[in-house]
Formats: C-alpha cells, sequence, structure tokens
C-alpha cells in the first residue's frame, strides 16, 4: 500500500511558496475567498489555469491543460462534475490599477460544477465564497445555466465580479455583452471587466480586483469550529478526502470531529490545503479552505452541506442549509450479458464511493432479466454515471426510458412513491397522481419565442414571466414537468433554435395532473420495460409511436404477433407484425455445406441473445433501439 | 460455390488424408465435381468464383480458358495419388461454374475421360454439364454428347426480357426452346432448366409466364432458386444505393407456391426443397450426393471436396491454383475434419430439405422432442412421421431453416 501511495496527498517537500502565509496561521484579512460562475465553455478553465500560473503554484511547464478538471470524462466533455479549491499566493503591488491595499494575499479559488443537475453542489461551493466572478464569453453573452448560477450567487450574498473573456475574438462583442451584463446584474457598464484567459490580457488586474473587491472572510477565531463540506471525493488510496470551509475556530491534524447532520465521528488524520497538488498542514483556521482525511471510504459519510465540528466541545449548531440529495430521474440499467450482473453490482458500488447522490436496487425485469432501479440527480447525471459504468468497467448496457418519481394517492388516503412504472398501482382506486415539476429558464435570440412557446404549450408548460436581457435576447421563465424535460425537451429546444437557446431549471415542488400509465403488449403480455407513466393527451401518442417502432424492429415470428398499447385494459393503439412466411435458403450446393452448417452455429448462438415474451423472441438489439430511442432523452446538454 | 471460403485449418501441401479418412474411401458413392470459372460476363447478383476474360488480365499460364483442362486433369491425377489404389468407382460428374461450355466441348471431353481412366464410371454414370443458352450451340452440343456427357442444365432464369436484364443475363429468351431442342436432338439423356424469381420488377405475371416457358420445353428436371442478394455483389451495392429493390420475403414465398402448384400441374415433383423431376430416377443423382452425405472431390479454382468426412477447398484464385496445381502440390487452401456432431448436424440440415426425408432416429431427443409442435404448426408431415421420417410439408418447405433450427435445438 505504501508505496503505491500516489505522488498526490504525499507530503510535499516543496512549500507552496518560500514568502507565502502558512495554512492553519493565516490572517483572515488576506484571505479571499472567490469562485468562477461560467457557461460550459465560456473559458472557465482556461481562466483558472491562468492564474495558478500567474500566482506561481503551476509552472508553465507543468500546466497540464485545464489543470482542475480530473476526471477523464470531465476532460472529454470539458465539463467540471466535482469542484476543487485552490490555494494561491498573490502579492498585490503598489499603485494598482484595481486600487487594492498592496501586500500578501491567499486567494482561494474554490471551482464550481457547471450543469442543472449539481445545483445543490453548486450552492455549497457558492456558500464556501464571498464572491463570484461572472465570466461570459464576449462573443456569446450570458447562457441560461450561468444565469441560474449568478441568481444562486446572488442568493448566497456573494459579491459578483463580472467579466468578460475572450476579448481577442474576432467575432467578440464586448460593447453589446458588457451592457447586458451590466443590464442583468445591476452595475455600470465601466465595472465589467475584460480579459482573455487564452492570452492572459488583463488576468493580473483581475487578481488584484478580485483582491479588492471579495471581502475578507468574517468568523470567530476562538468558537468551536464549525466547517462546511463543500465537495467530497473517493480517492483510491487514502479512502474520501473532504473540501471544507473554515468558518469558525480551527480544524487541527489528529483531532477528532463529527458530521452534524449523523452525529458519526471520526478521527482526522490529515488535514491540508489544494495548491494545486495536496499539502499537509497541522491546521486550517477561520476563512481558510482546504481538505481534510478521516478514513472513511464512502463519499456518502462525508456528505456535500453537511458542517464539520469537534467531536469535544463542538458546536452546538450546524451551518444550516444541508440538504440530503434526491434522485430526481430513474431507470433501470441491465447488463446485455446476463453473466455481466455481478460486475454491474460491484461496478455501482464502487461508483457509490464516490457519488452521494447515486442510488440504486435491484430489480428483475421480465424482458432485461435482473438490473438495477437507478435513481439519478438529472440526465447528466444518468449520462456519467452510465458511461463511467461502460468505460471504466467494460459493461455493456442497456437502459430502460427515464421517468421522474411519481406520487399516486389512493381513495382510501394512502399513497404508493413510483420510481417504476410497473410500480404505478392499478387504475380505478387512483384518486391523485402528483409530479415533479421545475422552474425552467430559457434564454434565446428573441427570433425564437415563437419556437419555444409552441414548444413549452406542447410540453405542458406555463409560462411564469419574460424579459429581454438585451434588444434581441430574451429570457423566459416556464414551470414544466420535470417528466417532460426528461423525455425531449431538450433535444427539441435546441433542434427548433438551431441550439441558440440554453436551458436550465430547478426543482420547485409537485402537482396533481392527468397521467396514465401506458403499457406495450406483445401478444397480450406487457413487457414491463416499455411502460410508461405520460400524461393522457400525449398517452396516444407515445403508444403509436412505440407500437411503430417495434413493429419495425421485432422479427417476424412463425406466427402473427400483435402489439398494443393499452391503458389498463383499453387498447389506444395497434400494430401487427405478419408471421414469417419463408425462411429457407433456396441453394444449398456442395460448396455452401460448411457456410450453412456455420450459419445455423451462429444463429443458435444468436438466439442465446433473444429474450422471450411469452412465445415471441425479441432480439436484444430490438430492446436497446426501442429505448434508446429518438424520442428518448440523448445527452451532452449544454 | 460461394466467393468466401470459410475459415478451417491448414490442408497438408500434399493434399494427403488422414488415415482414418483413407480406410473409408470406397464406401459411399463418389462423384467429381469439376468448377470452371470462366464468364463472358459477370451477372450482378452472382457471388460464384468466377472470371471474365478481363479479370483475368489475359492469359496466364494455367488460369486462361486454353489451358485450364490441363490443370483439372493434373488435379484429378493428383486425387488418384491421394486416394490411393482402393477402388473408388465414379457414379456422377458435374461441371459447375463459371459458365463450363466457354470451354471447348473437346476439353469437358478430355476431363471426362481422364475420370475414366483414373477412377472408372460406373454403367449409367450421371455426367452433367451447366449451360449457358448463348453459349452452346446444336454442334458444341454434339461434340458434349459425343464427349460422354449425357445430362445438361441450362440456365435459364426467366423468360422475361426485363427480369433478365436486370440479373444481367444476356441470352434471347427465345433461344432456351432451342438449345433444349437441340440438346434433345444430340441425345442427351436428361436436360434441366434453373429459373431464378424474386427478381426486382419481376410481377407475378412473370413469373408465371417463365414457368410456362420452361415447362413448355418439356424439362427432365427444374430448379427454381429464390433471388438472394449475396454480400459482395453488384446486386447487393445497387441494392444498398436504392437503385434496386431488395427481395420480399412475402413475394418470394408466394412465388415459390405458385412453382410447385405450376410445376405439380406439369406432373412434376419436388425431392429438394428448390429442385423438381418428371419422375424420381430424373432428380439430380450429383446434388443428391451432396445431399447424402456422399464423397466427392471438387476439381478447380475455390471447389469444394468433401471425402469420408474430410472437407476441404482449393485455393480461389485460377491463377494461385493453376500454380499449386503446376508445382505439384495440393491445391487446397484449408479443410475442416466433420466431427460425429457435426455430420449428424449436416444430414438433419440437408435431409430435412429432401422429400424423402430425414429418418427420425437422426434426431437427438431434444429435436424429436420438437417434433409434435412441428406437426401441429403444419410444417411436417404426420403420415410420413408415422413412417419414421421427416418430411416438409408445403408450408414447412418455406420455413424449412426455422424447422432446421427446431429440430437441432
Amino acid at each position: 500500500m505504501m508505496e503505491a501511495t500516489p505522488a498526490s496527498y504525499r507530503e510535499s517537500s516543496v512549500p507552496i511558496s518560500t514568502s507565502a502565509p502558512a495554512p492553519g496561521t493565516t490572517d483572515p484579512a488576506i484571505i479571499r475567498n472567490f469562485c468562477i460562475i461560467a457557461h460550459i465553455d465560456h473559458g472557465k478553465s482556461t481562466l483558472a489555469d491562468r492564474m495558478l500560473q500567474l500566482t506561481g503554484v503551476v509552472s508553465e511547464r507543468n500546466a497540464r491543460a485545464q489543470y482542475l478538471d480530473r476526471m477523464d470524462i470531465e476532460r472529454e466533455r470539458g465539463i467540471t462534475i466535482k469542484s476543487q479549491a485552490v490555494r494561491m499566493p498573490w502579492t498585490v503591488a503598489e499603485d494598482n490599477a484595481a486600487a487594492a491595499d498592496p501586500g500578501s494575499y491567499v486567494l482561494n479559488m474554490i471551482d464550481t460544477p457547471g450543469h442543472v443537475d449539481f445545483t445543490y453542489e453548486v450552492s455549497r461551493s457558492l456558500e464556501a465564497c464571498e464572491a463570484a466572478v461572472l465570466l461570459v464569453d464576449a462573443a456569446q453573452g450570458i447562457e441560461a445555466q450561468t444565469l441560474a448560477n449568478l441568481y444562486l450567487a446572488l442568493g448566497a450574498d456573494l459579491h459578483v465580479i463580472p467579466v468578460l473573456n475572450k476579448i481577442d475574438l474576432p467575432s467578440a462583442q464586448p460593447e453589446k455583452y458588457a451592457a447586458e451584463l451590466a443590464h442583468i446584474i445591476g452595475c455600470d457598464v465601466s465595472e465589467v471587466l475584460r480579459v482573455s484567459a487564452k492570452t492572459g490580457l488583463g488576468v493580473a488586474n483581475l487578481l488584484d480586483e478580485i483582491v479588492a473587491q471579495t471581502p475578507a472572510p468574517t468568523g470567530t477565531a476562538d468558537a468551536p469550529p464549525r466547517a462546511l463540506i463543500f465537495d467530497s471525493v473517493y480517492d483510491t488510496y487514502r479512502g474520501v478526502v473532504t473540501y471544507v470551509r473554515v468558518i469558525d475556530g480551527k480544524l487541527t491534524h489528529r483531532d477528532k470531529i463529527k458530521m452534524m447532520s449523523t452525529g458519526a465521528t471520526h478521527e482526522m488524520l490529515e488535514v491540508g490545503v489544494i495548491s494545486p497538488e495536496p499539502v499537509k498542514a497541522s491546521d486550517l483556521g477561520v476563512g481558510e479552505v482546504g481538505y481534510l482525511i478521516t478514513g472513511v471510504k464512502d463519499v456518502r459519510q462525508s456528505r456535500v452541506g453537511d458542517t464539520v465540528t469537534s467531536q469535544h466541545h463542538g458546536a452546538t449548531e450546524a451551518l444550516g442549509g444541508y440538504k440530503h440529495p434526491n434522485p430526481m430521474v430513474y431507470s433501470g440499467l441491465y447488463p446485455i450479458d446476463g453473466d455481466d450482473y455481478p460486475t454491474l453490482r460491484d461496478a455501482l458500488e464502487r461508483l457509490q464511493l464516490n457519488d452521494a447522490a447515486l442510488a440504486y436496487e435491484p430489480e428483475t425485469s421480465g424482458a432485461l432479466g435482473f438490473g438495477f432501479r437507478c435513481g439519478f440527480l438529472g440526465l447528466l447525471h444518468m449520462e456519467i454515471v452510465r458511461e463511467r459504468l461502460e468505460r471504466e468497467f467494460d459493461l455493456d448496457l442497456i437502459s430502460t426510458a427515464p421517468n421522474v418519481v411519481y406520487t399516486v394517492l389512493m381513495e382510501d388516503g394512502s399513497e404508493v412513491v413510483v420510481t417504476n412504472p410497473s410500480e404505478y398501482p392499478n387504475a380505478g382506486k387512483i384518486a391523485e397522481v402528483r409530479e415533479p415539476i421545475v422552474k425552467a429558464t430559457i434564454l434565446s435570440p428573441s427570433d425564437y419565442i415563437g419556437v419555444i412557446m409552441e414548444l413549452c404549450q406542447s410540453k405542458r408548460g406555463q409560462l411564469e414571466g419574460m424579459d429581454y436581457l438585451s434588444a434581441d435576447r430574451v429570457e423566459m421563465r416556464y414551470t414544466l414537468p420535470l417528466a417532460e424535460i426528461v423525455f425531449d425537451f431538450f433535444d427539441q429546444l435546441k433542434s427548433r433554435t438551431k441550439g441558440y437557446a440554453s436551458l436550465d431549471y430547478e426543482p420547485t415542488g409537485s402537482q396533481a395532473s392527468d397521467l396514465v400509465k401506458v403499457d406495450i403488449l406483445l401478444q397480450g403480455e406487457t413487457v414491463d420495460a416499455f411502460s410508461a407513466i405520460v400524461h393522457r393527451d400525449h398517452a396516444y401518442g407515445y403508444g403509436v409511436s412505440l407500437a411503430g417502432k417495434l413493429r419495425e424492429l421485432i422479427p417476424r415470428q412463425q406466427f402473427e404477433v400483435p402489439i398494443q398499447a393499452a391503458i389498463g385494459a383499453r387498447v389506444i393503439a395497434r400494430e401487427t407484425i405478419r408471421a414469417i412466411r419463408k425462411d429457407v435458403l433456396a441453394k444449398c450446393y456442395g460448396g455452401d455445406i460448411t457456410r450453412k452448417r456455420k450459419l445455423l452455429e451462429k444463429q443458435k448462438e444468436g438466439k442465446k441473445r433473444m429474450k422471450m415474451v411469452g412465445r415471441v423472441e425479441v432480439p436484444q438489439e430490438a430492446f436497446i433501439a426501442a429505448l434508446s430511442s429518438d424520442g428518448g432523452p440523448t445527452d451532452k446538454r449544454k | 460455390m460461394p466467393s468466401t471460403l470459410p475459415e478451417g485449418e491448414p490442408a497438408p501441401a500434399d493434399g494427403s488424408l488422414p488415415e482414418a479418412a483413407l480406410e473409408r474411401v470406397g464406401t459411399r458413392p463418389f462423384g467429381f465435381y469439376v468448377h470452371v470459372p470462366f464468364c463472358t460476363v459477370r451477372c450482378g447478383y452472382c457471388d460464384f468464383n468466377t472470371y471474365t476474360a478481363s479479370d483475368l488480365g489475359g492469359a496466364v499460364a494455367g488460369a486462361s480458358r486454353s489451358t485450364y483442362a490441363d490443370v483439372a486433369v493434373a488435379e484429378i491425377r493428383q486425387a488418384r495419388k491421394v486416394l490411393g489404389d482402393v477402388d473408388v468407382p465414379v457414379q456422377t460428374v458435374f461441371f459447375g461454374g463459371g459458365t463450363p461450355t466457354l470451354l471447348a466441348p473437346a476439353d469437358l471431353a478430355r476431363i471426362v475421360a481422364v475420370v475414366d481412366d483414373e477412377f472408372g464410371l460406373v454403367e449409367g454414370a450421371e455426367v452433367t454439364t451447366e449451360s449457358n443458352p448463348d453459349s452452346v450451340d446444336a454442334a458444341a452440343l454434339a461434340g458434349l454428347r459425343e464427349g460422354g456427357l449425357n445430362r445438361v442444365s441450362f440456365g435459364m432464369q426467366s423468360s422475361v426480357p426485363h427480369v433478365l436484364r436486370v440479373l444481367d443475363r444476356t441470352h434471347d429468351p427465345d433461344r432456351v426452346p432451342l438449345v433444349v431442342r437441340w440438346a434433345r436432338e444430340a441425345g442427351f439423356d436428361q436436360v434441366s432448366v434453373d429459373l431464378i424469381y424474386g427478381t426486382a420488377g419481376e410481377s407475378m405475371t412473370d413469373w408465371s409466364d417463365s414457368l410456362a416457358s420452361a415447362l413448355a420445353c418439356q424439362p427432365d428436371h427444374l430448379s427454381a432458386y429464390a433471388l438472394i442478394v449475396e454480400e459482395g455483389t453488384a446486386l447487393a451495392r445497387q441494392v444498398r444505393r436504392g437503385e434496386v429493390a431488395m427481395t420480399d420475403d412475402d413475394d418470394l414465398a408466394d412465388k415459390y407456391l405458385a412453382a410447385d402448384e405450376a410445376l405439380k400441374a406439369a406432373g412434376m415433383g419436388w425431392y429438394e426443397v428448390s429442385n423438381w423431376a418428371r419422375a424420381p430416377e430424373a432428380a439430380c443423382r450429383h446434388n443428391l450426393l451432396y445431399w447424402t452425405g456422399g464423397d466427392w472431390w471438387g476439381v478447380g479454382p475455390g471447389a469444394h471436396s468433401h471425402v469420408s468426412g474430410v472437407r476441404w477447398w482449393n485455393v480461389k484464385h485460377p491463377t494461385a491454383y493453376a500454380g499449386r496445381v503446376g508445382r505439384g502440390l495440393s491445391p487446397a487452401h484449408g479443410r475442416e475434419l466433420l466431427h460425429q456432431e457435426d455430420r449428424r448436424v449436416e444430414r438433419v440440415l440437408l435431409e430435412t430439405r429432401l422429400h424423402q426425408g430425414l429418418p427420425v432416429d437422426v434426431l437427438d431427443p431434444v429435436g424429436r422432442a420438437a417434433l409434435p409442435s412441428l406437426v401441429d404448426r403444419g410444417l411436417v408431415g404426420a403420415g410420413a412421421l408415422e413412417r419414421g421420417r421427416v418430411v416438409l410439408t408445403t408450408h414447412g418447405r418455406l420455413l424449412a431453416d426455422a424447422v432446421v433450427r427446431d429440430l437441432l435445438g
């Protein structure tokens, strides 16, 4: 174990900087905690890289592009899933343009996840800061998610520093977007800073501005320690690494600590700061941002949003704002090869170590065999988990169409929570079905207002308001059922607006809706994998399209196979797969015999991959194709 | 034969057979297949191992029409050496292709003579050649008959010009009755015609016309094959590009039934899924040899052979083939040794296609257990089953592959 320890988390022989204030003894007055809010490709990682270089924590030569995005998938998709925090020393010169007080400072840059599924994680990261750099591409303007995160930042009382990036681009329109930003946050156009993270232009000044504008953290040094967990990451060698922001008191190496939401206690094996590799420290004091390691192996024991205190004489009041992450979207994951079931189980177990929001439990599908019903924060979360399972564990998976969580109120007053359409109670005794709804924000060029309204209306949306951000850009606010977003809303929005519109949403509760369960029957047998809960108005469309698709996908059998879509006992759509009439190879010469025998062996192998639904042989490919429908959610949401 | 060779183990350079196989040589009917890999035109649907003059890029020694017979003769003499001195009289010889009648009748006659010389032809041996209607005339047919051939199979395919055009067939349909008459006049005992159905653009009327035209020639034997769009053919490419419609299984089924009806009405009976004969003795004995586990030596590029449970196949290209034979090496490219279960599987898949059917005792318990359901579904005849044979019904012939899959579990 010891010799396998990687460079990270080893005691560093290289101090951060000879003159930098040491962790644990840093005066809060010189600490500046900030984050960067930006849309996916607006240059946040490039800006972070540039700051790491300018502050000297990463040399030009060692700068791995986009240093902070660690996981392969993050790097490939260009998104940040897990936030991290980097401590950077910065010396402000005399007579700087930002009018900051000259001297030595410690800047903690807290990286925030950039996606709608991780709103809660974003909010906790924001909670660890005093200021947010609002970074916007000078050629594109602000996007819906950025706006949503900006609102979160304003809600958390952060000071906002507006910055336009990529001002070196020929297509940049800094005047236009500076005006837009100033309008949104209510500042003067002249206060919008301009940088090029790529060339470094304006970045040093931005660091000075951060020092000048960001309030220093305040907290009570001699109070019992309280630190906010804003991220928690599983490391193969060290177990869970917990990222914290100290609010009061001091966290000290070897202290016993307590997680306030669960009361669980742990010995603190290590505390330190990231700069940008982990560096051990003896303590973390008021306002400081760093990590702690206790030897726990499961991130669910160190939850984002929880408050860390000391076991003895600890704080009695938690910092507040802690929420248990609840899955919003469920989908069944099944191995294509049934023999892979144990591998899938182990893989989910492993992923959960690093993903407190991932929920799963075994389920059995008549059509797909043994698998797991998995709960996710949202679609991107689902895609990421699926991709990691396939990539890191070499699994081939079928996933069922994602669904949201429904609450069914029965006439006898009981309540059924439905995370899988097959759990939906039989009709008749149902008093009301409630479905989760979201508050959606759509930003788009104003040309598309009409098509967006049309789309939202068809998806049962309620227009809540509309504002022009600038002469030709508009913000539209809708209440929409989450189920519609999970279905194909985003793809439709992108295609109808030629990719210009951006979307953000957050859960706002639930509503009663006229929902029904549509079953698909093959030769009279329900195929559980295709059951869906849909609005009554959409039931027919769903039934017709799936039945039609299956007719194309299921090969003809020796007998006629009716495909029906039904609500309860009522059939709403019907297709027929006609019986196969010819299944014989015409010629069979001497030279064909070996080929024919091998073909037969291949067909026999193929038969093993057939799923039997009653007497009907359905190739696995048909399930995959029907479930990964063009209508279904894809991924790569931006 | 299909243009793609199977995968197998390498064949020995001298073509020698395992001792166990040699011991059994002569215990089953034995025949020769001679593959003539030349055509004047490559038909779009054809995936057989055949080459036009331009494919071959001029005459390479042994790989041209003029020298082909020499190489084939050399391979026949090799066969004699490999099989040893054991007495294996030859029941059937079959010239296939390609277009065997692109060779001079004397060439085919010489090959037949060498077979007779080396192995001995049995009394009344069946000696067949395939032929295109436009590759023979009265004189050529007379020459072939004189050279010892007694059965001819004409590639008629269709009597409808637009269908022949899609198939890239160059002959004039009016020539078919003519060549059949010449064959009769030359004294051929058996005349067969081949038809293809399911070609794009072929209506049911077109197909009925083709059947009627074929029957008007009063052939002894008729093969009707559903068009198969084989991977790698020009036709497959045309289908992929959407220029030609893919075959339709319902259309093929309708046309098969129409053929069976028309042929039955004309007094012909099926003896294999795609083959009908005027009388049991008019069935193609060479093909029956394939389908009932007989032995045959396949001569020529890409030809397959089967002797006592060893199956091998020759190198595909005529040049490579001629080179190997010329150096005294076996032209075999690969081979497989059939295990007992392989042979049982082959019996099921081949004999189930025959009118005489498959003896029930060839089936394992799983296969036998499948029989009642096959009878229930009208695929297998109840009467024949009582006599211990699995015989397909008309409906069953259309689903023969499915039946075979059930019988093999």
